[in-house]
């Protein structure tokens, strides 16, 4: 017998169509991003938790519950699972009404009690008034809305939603995501999100799975993830630029640090006792932790890590600017720092001019260096 | 004016319809959304009676429903009587001469339903039945219609096929369409031409009614 809680427990295994190894769990109340390229199995996971797809072997418990298990061939029909399914493209029904599609969902309540339900869902979502609207009479925004009232009407034991916010625009986005946040509060479900945006995962989520040709590479708090990637692999994925290889130069627990030697330029990082002396490492640094030194009046901070290049190229993104620093006369893999356009007016940047910068040595994280297996 | 005969082709077209709109419904499905190794043929098979003469259609339903078919046999020992030659071996010529009419148009329509909408109907909890009724057989209404169309449009026409396996026998086997033809052999030109007419009115207006209601199903489509 296998023991179950009132998580999600999700184990799968297959080989095709996408291959799959991965185990995630959800607890009630919690959010659980699934983030990874297009081809990664996360839609395929969020399907299999629905009982959409059929697995070659694996497990799914919710809520004290199991849901399939191939092992003693136990496969619940999508129907009788409670999930709340929130699809891409919302798969409203297009010949019913937002309030009939909703009323669709509540085939589990007595009969009396459907329309007043699906009229506070709509409430709940803030499209009271619009019920008689078809849904090709709703705005983009709304009809997400509308998908989202209609997962919950079934009373889910878990919430699935799968790239729920990539048919609306940015500005609509923004204001789903905060909505999302106030409705959070009220829900006591797991709630799985599948996503290949990972701001919108790191906005959203408790925890996040960063997912790639389907098993999980790494799996923590969205800020954990982000600042200290398990690998090479993740620190890409995450849309990390700053992944360089070095050697240890130097190990003082004493003194909290680990010292690196990076093309002969010597970097203190925070004390990492995984590696010895001599280990060739990979290591990040966040763009936004390069940090530009003052170049009229030099400051305290310049002693940190110093690191002097040329600029190669400057990238202008909204109100951020993104600054290719060569160094070491390579410019193979340059050194990338974000830092806010008008800082960048005010020291003068301009591509070709020498700079200094600093690593700030808290947010320098080592890594084992990449294995073939795991390269993109 | 033949009203027996008359009659006689709009029974049969209410019974094709009858029988082959829920049979054609479950074939067309079953195309639209299964694969396997075999299928080009049945589909080929089904739109066979497109591209026969009706001649050579009627030809083998004789041979295939006479008295020494092995199904003749079955039916004449069921029910006493051969099957040829009497309106219910009509009805099953015409259930089968009106196949590709009834099955083509549906099919189109069941794959234009994305598969999404029945994965969340199903994550609704709706059972398969619900969600045939409430969501399949609404998006695939313009389909449904344009078959019935079709179907009751080509019954009522049909003349090879229905020669042959009906023969002509008044009130029986007699359809509008041998009425037609018989008058005109007969010199009896204003009865042909009032049973023409006739036809001719109620094709217009099945189709026009069928459009109409198409067109309401799609109004609210995106």
């Amino acid at each position: 017998m296998v023991e179950v809680s009132k998580d999600l427990n999700v184990h799968l295994a297959q080989d095709a169509p996408i291959p799959l190894d991965a185990h995630i769990s959800c607890a009630p109340g919690e959010v659980l991003a699934l983030v990874g390229p297009s081809g990664s199995g996360k839609s395929t996971i969020l399907r299999a938790i629905a009982g959409l797809n059929h697995i070659a072997q694996g497990h799914i418990s919710c809520n004290g519950s199991i849901w399939c298990d191939t092992k003693s061939n136990i496969d619940i029909a999508t129907r009788h699972r409670r999930v709340g399914y929130v699809f891409q493209s919302y798969a409203l029904f297009p010949h019913l009404t937002a309030l009939v599609n909703i009323l669709e969902a509540l085939g589990q309540r007595p009969a009396g009690e459907r329309e007043a339900r699906a009229r506070e869902l709509l409430e709940l979502v803030r499209l009271g008034g619009l019920e008689h609207r078809y849904p090709s009479q709703l705005s983009g925004g709304q009809q997400q809305r509308v998908a989202v009232a209609r997962a919950l009407a079934r009373d889910p034991e878990v919430l699935l939603l799968d790239e729920p916010f990539s048919a609306v625009d940015r500005a609509t986005r923004q204001r789903l995501y905060r909505e999302l946040g106030q409705l959070r509060s009220q829900l006591r479900m797991p709630i799985v999100l599948v996503t290949h945006d990972l701001e919108e995962a790191a906005q959203l989520s408790d925890r996040m799975s960063i997912l790639h040709r389907g098993r999980i590479l790494q799996e923590g708090a969205p800020y954990e993830i982000m600042s200290h990637p398990a690998s090479r692999a993740v620190a890409r994925l995450i849309d990390l630029k700053n992944i360089f290889q070095a050697r240890i130069s130097d190990q003082n627990p004493a003194k909290n640090i680990t010292v690196l030697d990076w093309m002969g330029i010597t970097l203190e990082a925070g004390y990492n006792g995984e590696f010895a002396v001599g280990d060739k490492v990979d290591w990040v640094v966040p763009s936004g932790s390069v940090i530009l030194h003052r170049r009229r009046e030099p400051s305290r901070g310049v002693r940190e890590n110093p690191v002097h290049g040329t600029i190669e190229s400057m990238v202008k993104l909204g109100e951020i600017e993104s600054v290719a620093i060569k160094v070491g006369g390579q410019s193979e893999f340059p050194l990338f720092m974000s830092i806010p356009s008008h800082a960048a007016m005010r020291n003068a940047l301009a591509t070709g001019e020498n700079i200094g910068v600093s690593l700030l040595s808290e947010d320098i994280h080592i890594m084992a260096p990449y294995e073939v297996d795991d390269l993109v | 004016m033949d009203w027996t005969a008359f009659l006689l082709s709009v029974k049969l077209a209410v019974w094709t319809i009858a029988v082959l709109l829920p049979l054609s419904v479950i074939i067309a499905r079953h195309l639209a959304w299964r694969r396997y190794a075999g299928k080009a043929f049945v589909e080929a098979a089904l739109a066979l009676p497109l591209v026969l003469p009706p001649t050579v259609l009627g030809y083998y339903l004789l041979v295939g429903l006479g008295r020494a078919s092995p199904l003749g046999q079955l039916y004449e020992g069921l029910f006493g009587t051969p099957l040829v030659f009497t309106f219910e071996g009509l009805l099953v010529a015409s259930i089968i001469f009106n196949l590709p009419f009834a099955v083509q148009p549906m099919q189109r329509a069941f794959e234009s339903i994305s598969y999404e909408f029945r994965d969340a109907a199903a994550c609704c909890g709706m059972s398969p039945m619900r969600i045939l009724w409430r969501i399949e057989l609404p998006l695939a209404w313009p389909g449904i219609m344009t078959a019935f169309v079709l179907v009751f449009a080509h019954t009522i026409g049909e003349f090879g096929v229905v020669l042959m396996v009906g023969g002509s026998i008044p009130g029986e086997t007699r359809t509008a369409a041998i009425a037609i033809y018989d008058r005109v052999q007969a010199f009896d030109n204003s009865a042909a031409g009032a049973m023409s007419a006739l036809l001719l009115v109620i094709s217009l207006v099945a189709i026009a009614i069928a459009n109409r209601a198409t067109s309401k199903a799609d109004r609210h489509r995106g």
